[in-house]
């Protein structure tokens, strides 16, 4: 076993190149591109922490739905069709869904899934479109997307904790704290 | 044929055989033959990995009905439009068909709703004529001729039998959500993928 290492340096064959080029760096631009704005990781756990607090259906309707339109509005942003007011919608989605876990409100599926989806697409069209240059487009989106469910995912994660009473009013306490930087995001946006 | 059933197979016959552009290869040479070159040819091929596993997660969502179709429907056309894409390589060939082959299946996964078995194994026939016209372009590129083409068909079909069936046994309706999760990120990633190809970026 020990010599097995060894083994593998000896059958160290040439590099062969092919066509694929920026797989493993498309895919980390696009996982990392979600993370690295305060405001899109702060409503993308609201999403999970309100959808943990409307349990079923819910819970697993607006992880389903939100990529799916996000992406759609990293479709309309790639086709050059312009969004006005991108930044402040961002914004005000993190007030909004802020204040939707803060205050626990709980509207019909519907409405709730309208909501999360109005927004989704501020969120796309501003942060699926940003293919850095000889980045591999596939990697991209499959790490945008990822990423996104994955912090929707850290949001249902945290939102379990709504079963005790104290986790009630820390999950509501958070969403306070996301409706409170939404404001500040706002302000930036709008100054 | 069940309602919705019609416009689906319609679908799956233009998703089959549309959209002009050229072929990429992605060349693998694993060093023990053709055949393991034509395996490693579907694992390193994202734009051909995908569509095969939200397939195998459609089959297995559908029953083992839908899956006993697919899982055989799949390797056959895959080989079918493997060796007509290297005897005609200059021909035409789909734009963006993994954008479309992710972002029809993902939204089918994700919707979860019951499709015929025959339609499930029309999908599976369109992807396999589609993506194996690609296959059989790029293997013909590299060389590999049939034998590679077969390891690319063999290995669509040991990863669609693996999944499917593994989907096939999910009970929980928990596991299930988390399948249809799953399609939704396909889809968003076809969908992303589709504007990356119409806006010409990718």
């Amino acid at each position: 076993m020990r010599a097995l290492p060894l083994l593998c340096l000896v059958a160290i064959e040439p590099a062969l190149a092919h066509e694929q080029q920026g797989q493993a760096a498309g895919f980390f631009s696009g996982l990392a591109h979600p993370v690295s704005g305060l405001d899109h990781v702060l409503a993308m756990v609201a999403v999970g922490l309100w959808g943990a607090q409307l349990g079923a259906p819910a819970i697993w309707v607006l992880p389903v739905a939100f990529p799916l339109v996000m992406a759609f509005g990293g479709f309309l942003g790639l086709l050059g069709v312009p969004l006005p007011g991108v930044e402040p919608g961002i914004a005000a989605s993190a007030i909004l869904l802020g204040a939707m876990v803060a205050t626990e409100a709980r509207p019909p599926l519907g409405r709730a899934a309208l909501l999360v989806a109005l927004f989704a697409v501020f969120h796309g069209h501003t942060h699926g479109t940003e293919l850095p240059a000889g980045h591999s487009g596939l990697f991209y989106s499959v790490g945008f997307v990822a990423a996104t469910g994955g912090l929707h995912a850290a949001g249902i994660a945290l939102g379990l904790a709504h079963r005790w009473r104290r986790g009630q009013i820390a999950i509501r306490a958070a969403g306070a704290a996301i409706g409170t930087a939404g404001v500040y995001f706002l302000w930036r946006a709008l100054t | 044929m069940r309602p919705g059933a019609l416009p689906l197979a319609v679908l799956a016959a233009a998703w089959s055989g549309l959209w002009p552009a050229a072929a990429q290869a992605h060349l693998v040479n694993t060093g023990i033959g053709p055949v393991y070159d034509g395996i490693a040819h579907l694992f390193v091929s994202f734009e051909d990995l995908l569509p095969v596993v939200a397939l195998a997660l459609l089959s297995g969502l559908n029953g083992p009905a839908a899956g006993r179709r697919s899982i055989f429907t799949l390797p056959i056309a895959w080989l079918l439009g493997g060796l007509a894409g290297a005897q005609f390589p200059g021909a035409p060939l789909p734009v963006g068909p993994a954008a479309l082959s992710l972002l029809i299946l993902g939204v089918l996964v994700a919707a979860d709703r019951r499709l015929a078995p025959n339609v499930v194994a029309a999908l599976a026939l369109a992807l396999g004529r589609a993506h194996g016209w690609h296959s059989g372009v790029a293997t013909a590129a590299a060389g590999l001729q049939t034998a590679g083409l077969m390891g690319t068909a063999a290995a669509a079909f040991g990863l669609t039998v693996l999944l499917a069936a593994s989907v096939v046994g999910l009970t929980r309706p928990w596991t299930r959500i988390a399948v249809r999760v799953g399609g939704s990120w396909i889809a968003a990633s076809g969908l992303l993928l589709f504007g990356w190809t119409l806006s010409g970026r990718t």
